[in-house]
C-alpha cells in the first residue's frame, strides 16, 4: 500500500481499508478455491476413510481381533484429525475474510491516525492468514510449532479487533463529549 | 434494480431461507437423526460384544447414512447463509467495481446462480447419491453443488477484478451516502455486531485452550473403550461409553455452534448497519427491529451453550431467538423493497467504468 490514502469522494479510501478490502476478498476468493479443490479430491476420500476404518475398528471387535481393532482405530483418529483440520482451515479462511472485508468497509468509524489504522488492518490481515494456515500445518506436524502459529495468528486477530472497537467507542466517546 | 440492490435483496433471501431452512431443521431433523446415529452406533457396540460382524458393519452403514444426511443438511444451511453474507459484502462494496452497470448485473444474476445452486446442489446430495453418475466417489448432486461454488467463484473473482481495476486507475469521485450514514440504529448494529464478532472469538480461543484437544482426546478413548469391552464382552463398559460418546458429542455441537453463530450474526449485524439508510421504515421501527436482531443474535449462542444444561428450555429460547432474527431481518428486507430512491442513482446516468457519482 503506497499512498496513505486514496480521495473517493466524500468517502476516502484509505491505505487501512483497502488493505482490508482488497486483502478479504483474496483471502476469500483463496478460502473459497481451497474448499473446492478439498470438496472434489479429498472430502469424499476423507470421509470414506473415517467411516471405513471406524468401521472396520468394531468389526475386528467382534472378531476378538485387538491387533486390528487398535489399528483401526489408529486410522479412524488420524482420519479424523486431518479432516476436523481441513474443514476449519476452509471455513476460517472464508470466516477471517468476510470480517476483514467488513471492517474495512466501515474502517472509516474507527477514529484513530491512519498509521495506527494501518498497523492494525495489517495484523488483522496477518493474523487472518496466519491463523488458518497453522491449523493447516497441524495436518502434517503434530509438533508445537504449527499449534503456535495458529495461536500467534489468533492473537493477531483478536488484539487488532479489540484495537479497532476501541476505536469505534473512541469516536463514540469524543462526539458524546462534544 | 441496480446491482446493487440486486446483491442485497439475493443476499438477504439467501440468509433468510438458509435460517428457515436451519430451524426446521433443528426442530425437526436434527435431534431425530442424531437419536438414529445414536441407537445405530449402540446396535453396533452390542453387535461386537456378541461378535457378530456382518451386524456391527450393517449399522455402521447406517451410521454413515445418517451422518451423511445430517452433514448435507448442515452443509445447506451454512452455505445458503454464507453465500447471503457474500452477498451483501459485494453489494457494499459495488460502487468500487469498475466495470459497467450492466456488467455488475450480470455478475450478481452469475453469483445468485451459483449461491442458489451449490446449497440446493448438496441438498440432493443425500437423495440422488451416485446414482447414473460416470465417477466412482461423486454423484450428480455434488457435481451441480461444485459448479454452483464453481460459479460464486467467477463472480467474486471478477468483482476482485474491478476493484482493481478501480484501484489502478484514477479512482472516480465516490459520494456513498450508504456508508457515511450515522443514524441511530446503524450504530447500534455497528457496535453491537462487534461485540458479538469479538465475544465469538473469545469464545473460540477459550474452546480451543480448553476443550478442543481434550474432547479430540476423548473421542478416540470413547470408541477404543467401546471396542475394547465388545471385544471382552463387557456389555457395561460398552453402555457407559456409549453414553460419554453422547455427551461428548453434544459438548463440541453446542461450543462450534454458539462460536460460529456469535461471529456470523455479529457479521450480519455490521453489514445491516451499512444498508439501515435503504430501509424505508419508521425511524422507531427501524431502531426496534435493529434491536430486535441484537437481542436475538446474542440470545441465540448463549441459549445454544447452556443447552447442555437445561436441555429443552434454552433449546425453546434458542429457537425463539432464531425466530426474532428472522423476523428483523424480514422486517429489513421489507423495508429495503419498499426503498426506490436516491441512493440508486449513482447506478443509472452514466454506465461506465466507475461510474457512481
Amino acid at each position: 500500500m503506497g499512498e496513505a490514502s486514496v480521495r473517493a469522494g466524500s468517502a476516502a479510501m484509505s491505505g487501512s481499508r483497502r488493505l482490508l478490502i482488497v486483502g478479504g476478498i483474496a483471502l476469500a476468493v483463496w478460502g473459497m478455491s481451497y474448499g473446492l479443490w478439498y470438496a472434489v479430491f479429498a472430502e469424499h476420500q476423507a470421509l470414506d476413510s473415517i467411516g471405513a476404518s471406524l468401521a472396520e475398528g468394531f468389526a475386528a471387535a467382534a472378531d476378538r481381533n485387538a491387533a486390528g481393532m487398535e489399528t483401526s482405530l489408529q486410522q479412524y483418529r488420524e482420519a479424523k484429525y486431518i479432516y476436523d483440520r481441513q474443514v476449519d482451515v476452509h471455513g476460517h479462511w472464508i470466516g477471517l475474510a468476510m470480517v476483514l472485508i467488513i471492517l474495512g468497509i466501515g474502517f472509516d468509524r474507527v477514529n484513530f491516525s491512519e498509521r495506527l489504522k494501518l498497523f492494525l488492518a495489517l495484523g488483522l490481515v496477518l493474523g487472518s492468514v496466519v491463523f488458518p494456515l497453522g491449523v493447516l500445518l497441524q495436518t502434517m506436524s503434530h509438533g508445537p510449532l504449527p499449534r503456535a502459529i495458529a495461536i500467534a495468528g489468533s492473537a493477531f486477530v483478536i488484539a487488532a479487533l479489540l484495537g479497532s472497537a476501541a476505536g469505534v467507542v473512541a469516536r463514540d466517546s469524543s462526539r458524546g463529549a462534544g | 434494480m441496480s446491482a446493487r440492490r440486486l446483491f442485497l435483496l439475493g443476499g438477504i433471501t439467501l440468509i433468510l431461507t438458509g435460517m428457515f431452512f436451519g430451524d426446521i431443521f433443528a426442530v425437526f431433523t436434527l435431534h431425530q437423526n442424531a437419536a438414529q446415529v445414536g441407537a445405530n452406533l449402540a446396535a453396533a457396540a452390542q453387535a461386537a460384544v456378541a461378535g457378530n460382524r456382518d451386524a456391527v458393519l450393517a449399522n455402521f452403514q447406517n451410521v454413515g447414512a445418517f451422518l451423511e444426511n445430517r452433514g448435507t443438511k448442515v452443509d445447506t444451511h451454512v452455505h445458503m447463509i454464507d453465500f447471503g453474507y457474500l452477498a451483501l459484502l459485494l453489494a457494499v462494496l459495488q460502487p468500487w467495481v469498475a466495470f459497467t452497470e450492466r456488467a455488475k448485473k450480470k455478475l450478481a444474476w452469475l453469483f445468485l446462480a451459483g449461491a442458489w445452486l451449490l446449497p440446493i446442489g448438496v441438498y440432493l446430495i443425500h437423495y440422488v447419491g451416485l446414482a447414473h453418475s460416470p465417477m466412482k466417489t461423486i454423484g450428480w448432486a455434488s457435481i451441480a453443488a461444485d459448479s454452483g461454488g464453481l460459479l460464486v467463484l467467477i463472480a467474486t473473482f471478477a468483482c476482485l477484478l474491478g476493484l482493481w481495476g478501480h484501484f489502478r486507475g484514477k479512482p472516480a469521485s465516490l459520494a456513498d451516502k450508504l456508508l457515511s450514514d450515522r443514524s441511530t440504529e446503524g450504530r447500534m448494529l455497528f457496535a453491537g455486531g462487534i461485540a458479538l464478532v469479538l465475544l465469538g472469538f473469545f469464545h473460540g480461543a477459550y474452546y480451543a485452550a480448553t476443550d478442543l484437544y481434550k474432547h479430540e482426546a476423548q473421542d478416540y478413548s470413547l470408541l477404543a473403550q467401546m471396542s475394547a469391552g465388545a471385544a471382552a464382552g463387557a456389555g457395561a463398559v460398552v453402555e457407559e461409553a456409549l453414553a460419554d460418546y453422547g455427551q461428548l458429542q453434544g459438548a463440541k455441537a453446542v461450543n462450534i455452534a454458539a462460536h460460529a453463530h456469535s461471529i456470523e450474526f455479529g457479521l450480519l449485524a455490521i453489514m445491516m448497519a451499512f444498508f439501515q439508510p435503504y430501509v424505508r421504515l419508521r425511524a422507531s421501527w427501524k431502531r426496534l427491529w435493529a434491536g430486535a436482531l441484537l437481542l436475538g443474535s446474542l440470545l441465540l449462542p448463549v441459549c445454544v451453550l447452556l443447552e447442555l444444561q437445561y436441555g429443552l428450555v434454552a433449546g425453546g429460547l434458542a429457537d425463539f431467538a432464531g425466530l426474532l432474527i428472522i423476523f428483523a431481518l424480514l422486517a429489513m428486507w421489507i423495508g429495503i423493497l419498499r426503498y426506490t430512491g436516491e441512493l440508486d442513482a449513482w447506478a443509472r446516468p452514466a454506465s461506465g467504468p466507475g461510474a457512481p457519482q
